[in-house]
Parts: C-alpha cells; structure tokens; sequence
C-alpha cells in the first residue's frame, strides 16, 4: 500500500510539471483561438535566457525580472509580426505561422547563448522527504506549490481584473469584444506576454530537473495529451489532465512495465490520449459551446 | 437625397454611396446612402441578405473583421472620414454596435458583460458601479440575473444585455442589428419602448436595422429601405407605415 501510494503522489506532483506547460497553450487557446506550437521553444528561450544571465553574474531576483521583460517584449513583437498580419485567417495558417516561429525562436535562442548544456541550478535540494512512510521528492512538491501558486495568480487575474475579465470576453466572442471597443491587439499582446511567463516558471522548473537545452523545447509534445484529456479551453482542465497524466505514467511504468518489458512512460499519455479522444473528444474540462442564435 | 451641407452640426452620420465587397469577390452592398441626424432614430428595413447587418458593420468597422471592405464611397462620423479605423478605436469615439444574434459572452456572468463594456472610458471604480446602476435601472431584469452566466438567461434577457452591455460605452450612436430577432412580441415592444425612452430622455441616437417593419416603424423617425444591396426608398417612418406596398415587401415581394 505504501509502494502504490509513494508511486500515486509521485507521479502526481510530477504531473504538476506537465501542468504547468500546458497552462500556456490553453492560455493563448482560449484568448485567439491558436494552438501555440511555440510554447515549447519560448520555454526553451526563456530558460536560456535566464541561465545565460545567471552566467554573467547576475543574482537571481535580478536575472529572473529581465528574463520577465524579456518575454513580454517579445511577446508583444511576436504579436506586431506575426499574428496581426494573420488575423481572420483560419486555424491551420495560424498553427504553421507558429510551427515556423517555433523554430526561428529555437535557432535564435541558440544562436545567440549557445547549444550546449547548461546546469541550472535553483536552489532546490532534491532530498526525499517522508510522509509517515511515504517517501516524497522535495522538488517536485515544490514544482507542485509553484504550479498552485501560478493557478491561484491566474485565476485572481481572470475573474478580479479589468483585464482579465476583458481576456475572457474576447474568449468568448471576439467580434462582440470588437464592438465594445476592447483592444484585442493589447489583450493578445498581454496573453502572449503571460504565455512567456508561464513558460520561463515551467522552462526554470524543467530546466533544474533535465538541464537546459534543446530537448527543453519537446516538452510541447508531453503537453498535448494533457490538453487533449484536460480540454484546450479549461484551466482547471490543464491541472487535472496533468495529473492525470503523470499518476498514469508512473503506475502504468510500475505496475504495467514489467509485463511487457518496461519502457513505458514514453507513450503511455498518448495512448491515454486517443481512449479520451474516443470518448470525449472535447476533453474532461472542455467547455461546451453555448451558443444561441 | 438631401441637401443640407455635410457637415451641418447635428449630422451625426453620413453614409455617401459605399460598396461592400467580402472575400474580394461577393458583393455585400451596391450602393447605399444615408444618415442619421443627431438625436434621432432612424430604421434600416429589408428582407433577410438585404444588406442591413453589412451596412452596419461598415459604418463599425467591422467588416474588417469579416475580411471584408468597402470598396467604394465612404463614411463620415461627426464630419470625420471613419475609412480604415479599427472598430475599437470608433466604439472610444462614440459608434457602438449591436451585433444580430446578440452575441453576449457567454460564459461571463450578465454583470461581467456589462461591465467589460464599461472599461472602454477607463473609469474610477465608483464611476463604473454608477454606470452599472444606470443600466440596471434602465432594465431591472438584468439586475436580478447580475450573477447568472449570460449564456443561461433567456433570449430577451440576452438582447437588454447586448444593448445594456453597449450602452456601458457611452455611445453618441448605437447601431443595433436585428434586435426583434426571434423574441416574443412582447418582449420586442418592450425592447423598443426602451429604445425610444433612451433616444427621447439621454437624446441618445439609433440606427435600428429590422426585418420586423411594423414595430420599427412605430419607433423610428425616419427609415430607409434596402433591397438587393440597394437604397430603394426612404422617408418619414410614419409615411412609410402609411404605404401599402411595403407590407408586401415585409413577405418577400418587390417594393413598387
């Protein structure tokens, strides 16, 4: 019972990982419709840039807000080039507008501070803990309590803010938004900008475990059987597909494994992904639309 | 057509011959004139493709929304050429439209989608809750749904909103498309009672596009008549509601 417990929480907090990097494709989703093939390289660019700020001397605090400026700068650069000469066209051009800056934004990142690997280091001890006899990693509770945080930040934004509120608005129904004179150009502008701040809290996180690197980037693709078992347009879906996710992963490794050679964890998620896609296409959280004519 | 100057002071909006082309290729609108004076309610009336909700999204911009353009003629708001300003931009300068179908968000609740309207002025916190309060007592039905989601209210719940929603704006000139569609008859006069009560109380301006002519007409000071793209008549609304050909034309037929 311990064994199977220790496995459930582990892979649950490790679930909190994939989490996090979906929360910025459901972001940018819901705000206009695209699916951010990108997310994975901004990850990547903003881990890198704070490494490499870190390299230069620069303590934590200090280094951590550039990286913020950073990627909102070019958050709102990414939106002046790329989606506002884009706007009206349909998904597909917009999916591949991203594909094709998920690759300039991973050249430049390399180009610019390097490709090899870098340690990074957050000060996070990963010693195991102990829950009466549970046995739990200190980082991943503490990637699990960054992951609650940037949730309860997000969800604060949304529902309490004039931005947010307008945010939702434009989720909803971008030509109503229009109409009353919100500035979808400005509210893309700020999703994006979130959008990279989420992925620099997810690209640090994923950066300590595995280093920062190229692979950083392939994260997206860990990403998309949460967002297909969670829902693209739900936030709370974000959280539980990754849980789900990672729960699965570790008890499939565990206790499916042995009977066919192990090496599970690869494509377990995505196997769980198409039984979703079966039986609810939309995703556990997606929202239904409602509409009326 | 008229003979005032352009920029008389009470020329709200002046609409000069435009064409509206989608997709580079349908024709949308072939030639439509008109204006609306300030103060005034004027009715857009036609069948169904006439090219009433084209007409108002160009006078909003949104046609650029719908990759649309107008290809030819133009508009003028408050004596300014409006060609090429995003709609957002026009909604800060006082056109705000009502879209047909209503198109409240959803899963906002009723008081959030009024509020989103709000924010355009940027006002103090006290001066939204003010605002927020004017549209309630202007339709107390929404008052009481305040934390219901929009997209769970009934269908005339969903059209005060809309029209609530845009009057948070402040406009000078609402554009307000269709908005008998599919409402019981009752709920329709009530809606336009409304209507006439802002116009006449806050000298606030419409422009009413309706397939319903009986009820526009009974609200509306002045009406044009649209037909395959087309200006095909216009008058005093209550001219028009004198004439018989036009209750034909409400079925479908031709205007004589």
């Amino acid at each position: 019972m311990t064994f199977f417990l220790e496995t459930l929480i582990g892979g649950l907090l490790a679930g909190t990982m994939y989490s996090l990097v979906a929360l910025g494709f459901v972001l940018i989703y819901k705000a206009s419709g695209v699916f951010n093939f990108a997310q994975g390289a901004m990850l990547l660019f903003a881990a890198l840039t704070f490494v490499s700020l870190q390299e230069q001397g620069l303590p934590f605090a200090l280094a951590l807000i550039l990286t913020v400026v950073v990627m909102a700068l070019g958050a709102i650069l990414i939106e002046r080039t790329v989606l506002r000469p884009l706007v009206n066209r349909s998904q597909i051009t917009l999916f591949m507008a991203t594909l094709g800056l998920s690759f300039v934004i991973e050249g430049l990142a390399q180009g610019l501070m390097g490709a090899q690997v870098r340690a990074l280091d957050l000060g996070i001890e990963d010693v195991p803990l102990f829950w009466g006899d549970v046995m739990v990693s200190q980082f991943d509770l503490v990637a699990a309590a960054t992951a609650a945080l940037v949730v309860t930040v997000l969800a604060l934004l949304f529902n309490r803010t004039r931005i947010g509120v307008s945010l939702r608005a434009v989720a909803d129904d971008t030509r109503a938004a229009l109409s009353i004179g919100i500035n979808l150009n400005r509210i893309w502008q700020i999703v994006w900008a979130v959008a990279g701040i989420l992925g620099l809290v997810a690209g640090l996180l994923w950066g300590a475990r595995q280093g920062v690197q190229f692979s950083l980037s392939l994260v997206v693709l860990k990403a998309l059987p949460v967002l297909i078992i969670g829902g693209f347009t739900s936030i709370g879906g974000a959280i539980v597909g990754g849980l789900i996710v990672g729960a699965a992963e570790n008890l499939a490794e565990v206790y499916i494994g042995p009977y066919i050679g192990g090496g599970i964890t690869p494509w377990f998620a995505y196997v769980l992904a198409i039984v979703f896609l079966y039986i609810r296409p939309a995703g556990l959280f997606g929202e239904p639309a409602i509409e009326r004519v | 057509m008229n003979t005032q100057p352009q920029t008389a002071p009470s020329r709200l909006l002046a609409v000069h011959d435009i064409e509206v082309i989608y997709d580079g290729a349908i024709l949308g609108v072939a030639g439509v004139s008109l204006h609306v004076d300030q103060g005034g309610i004027v009715a857009l009336l036609g069948a169904n493709g006439a090219g009433k909700s084209t007409t108002l999204k160009a006078i909003s911009g949104l046609v650029q929304a719908d990759r649309a353009q107008i290809s030819r003629g133009h508009i003028q708001f408050l004596g300014e050429d409006t060609a090429g300003i995003a709609p957002n931009v026009l909604a800060r300068r006082g056109i705000v439209h009502v879209l047909e179908g209503r198109h409240v968000f959803a899963h906002l609740t009723v008081e959030e989608n009024l509020r989103s309207g709000g924010f355009l002025r940027r006002p103090s916190r006290q001066t939204l809750e003010q605002e927020l309060e004017r549209i309630y007592a202007w339709f107390p039905r929404l008052k009481v749904k305040r934390r219901t989601a929009a997209g769970l209210t009934s269908g005339g719940e969903q059209q005060m909103l809309a029209i609530g929603r845009a009057l948070m704006t402040q406009p000078t000139l609402v554009l307000l498309d269709e908005p008998s569609m599919g409402l019981a008859p009752i709920i329709v006069e009530e809606i336009f009672d409304i209507v006439a009560e802002l116009n006449h109380k806050e000298g606030m301006s419409f422009l009413v596009a309706e397939q319903n002519i009986n009820v526009a007409l009974r609200h509306a000071h002045y009406a044009y008549i649209l037909e395959n793209g087309h200006v095909v008549s216009e008058g005093a609304a209550q001219d028009l509601a004198a004439r018989e050909d036009l209750q034909h034309f409400y079925l479908g037929g031709q205007v004589s």
